[in-house]
């Protein structure tokens, strides 16, 4: 059949674009679409959806317990029941208890805080994977999606805290002033967590196997992390090789779970926590939350398309 | 040829895009080449049908055009951000249409203000409150052509410089089907061109001034739509 066809013949193509419409482009103002902008403008554009990335954050907070009965009672019950599982295993059935004093809000608050950052990474595979729908219907910086992931989880620790302050006044430990840093120590979390979402969400959307392993990889992070034990103690005397016990202290979740205690805690001395402390949770956060944006923003104009 | 380029006001230059998609199934990976090579340039005031048979490219390129796929190889051009009118995706059935007006608004791109501005309107727009209150109900309680009304009235709520349109936009009853037909007649008007994926060939001829056709992610023609519409059936019906 014949066709009347102005469109150019499937010919071998030129290597590169052809010269005279890019110039064209360039005569005319045109941008390139797609392409990735530099880092900060890619930072301006995701502070301009700074209103979306916090109400995707509520909705999705809202929309998670929409259907149960309870509704929103299940913000504060789900860590309440999490905190009785662990009490019975550990507290009870295993008696790692002993030898440290008030432990039934050492180990909630170390259940809570780790909590925090084990749902955020498991949050940062799935932020890009999950919402492929949305990657490929709007125009949006991508990061706004995995830093959406981090701040619903944000959200929900406070409602974990309102049940730790429960916990820890029935258990006699009432508010002080100390309770104050208990803020900085969650602020540099968070910014760790948000950006170990950001390098999750980038390697799980090119290889998504990696949230299958997550389970395994976070299960064996929470027992290295002191969670329901005490890192102090273990490490204190010539038990254990000097390196496993350096590892152990500045694991970036061991020293956020500690700081935490240390602030809530009263029985929690700062002899118990490495020296420090608190400069080594300030280097994980600004490591991993600027380390981890800038390795989002690389692969930015891939998302979306495997 | 430049010259005659020059002449009017480009606003988008698909120079020779090759798109490329993995797919994962299973173990194995395949390379599908979904657009193989397309040129055009659209100028200022132009409306655009995009026709051909399903799975020949057609919404793979205009994700192109819309910055949201990069091609594998060319480039694409653009004054300004195109967008696809395509908000679905953002919305959550659990939650009520009034916070999903709010959340698809922000989505594409609205601040706060402006959407607390439209609000009121796109609510009236989509007529989802016009038996009973439904706003504050789980959008997952709302009938199909319900959903579809409102999810349109929240993409329709903006005007954009490049827009594009996918047909399966146009749905709901004969009332709604007609005020969606003079919103998105409005949108053109703002718009500064306007791109229309379409089955429906009078759609296209009715809408749009010119028409390319997409056959196995090559461009088969470009012209006045009424051409390649009846190109197109030609090719069909022999296929036949």
């Amino acid at each position: 059949m014949t066709l009347t066809a102005t469109s150019p013949a499937p010919a071998p193509a030129p290597a590169g674009p052809a010269p005279d419409l890019a110039a064209l482009a360039a005569r005319h103002g045109l941008v390139e679409s797609g392409a990735r902008p530099c880092l900060p403008e890619y930072t301006r554009r995701l502070w301009g959806r700074r209103h979306f990335v916090t109400a995707f954050a509520t909705a999705r907070l809202t929309a998670q317990y929409s259907r149960a009965r309870l509704g929103q009672l299940w913000q504060v019950m789900t860590p309440l029941l999490n905190a009785t599982v662990y009490y019975f295993v550990f507290g009870v059935l295993l008696r790692t208890k002993e030898g440290v004093r008030d432990f039934v809000p050492f180990l909630v608050t170390g259940v809570f805080v780790w909590t925090f950052t084990s749902s955020t990474v498991l949050a940062g595979t799935r932020a890009l994977t999950g919402n492929l729908g949305l990657v490929r219907a709007l125009h949006f910086p991508r990061a706004a999606l995995p830093v959406a992931y981090a701040v619903q989880q944000l959200q929900q620790l406070l409602f974990s805290m309102a049940a730790l302050t429960v916990i820890l006044c029935c258990c006699g430990q009432f508010p002080r002033p100390s309770w104050l840093l208990a803020l900085p120590a969650l602020g540099l979390q968070a910014t760790f967590n948000t950006g170990l979402a950001l390098v999750m969400a980038r390697l799980a959307s090119r290889t998504p196997d990696i949230a299958q392993l997550m389970p395994f990889a976070l299960r064996t992070w929470m027992y290295v992390s002191g969670v329901m034990w005490s890192v102090s103690h273990a490490v204190r005397g010539d038990k254990m090789p000097h390196l496993v016990a350096v590892a152990l202290e500045w694991n970036p979740a061991a020293l956020y779970i500690d700081l935490t205690r240390f602030a809530l805690i009263d029985s929690f001395a700062a002899g118990q926590l490495p020296p420090y402390a608190w400069a080594g949770a300030a280097g994980w956060a600004l490591l991993a939350g600027v380390g981890g944006f800038v390795f989002f923003w690389q692969a930015e104009e891939t998302y979306g398309r495997g | 040829m430049a010259d005659a380029y020059d002449a009017r006001t480009p606003t988008v230059i698909a120079d020779d895009v090759h798109i490329t998609y993995r797919v994962h199934s299973g173990r194995t990976a395949r390379e599908v080449h979904a657009v193989k090579g397309v040129t055009f340039v659209a100028h200022k005031g132009e409306a655009i049908g995009l026709i051909g048979s399903n799975g020949s490219g057609k919404s793979t390129l205009l994700k192109a055009v819309a910055g949201l796929i990069r091609p594998a190889r060319g480039r694409v051009y653009t004054r300004g951000q195109p967008s696809l009118l395509g908000v679905n995706a953002a919305l959550m059935n659990d939650l009520t249409g009034e916070r999903n007006v709010v959340l698809g608004g922000l989505a594409m791109g609205m601040t706060r203000r402006q959407v607390r501005e439209r609000y009121q309107r796109i609510v009236d727009f989509s007529g989802i409150d016009d038996k009973g209150d439904f706003s504050t109900l789980p959008m997952r309680t709302y009938s199909s052509g319900m959903a579809a009304r409102l999810r349109f009235s929240i993409a329709a709520a903006r005007s954009h410089d490049v827009l594009m349109i996918d047909e399966a936009l146009a749905t709901g009853d004969a009332a709604f089907q007609r005020r969606s037909k003079a919103r998105i007649a409005e949108l053109r008007a703002t718009a500064g061109t306007v791109f229309l994926v379409s089955h429906h060939h009078r759609t296209v001829t009715e809408t749009c001034d010119r028409a390319l056709w997409l056959e196995a992610g090559t461009l088969r023609m470009d012209g006045p739509a009424a051409d390649v519409v009846a190109a197109y059936e030609a090719h069909a019906k022999a296929k036949k």
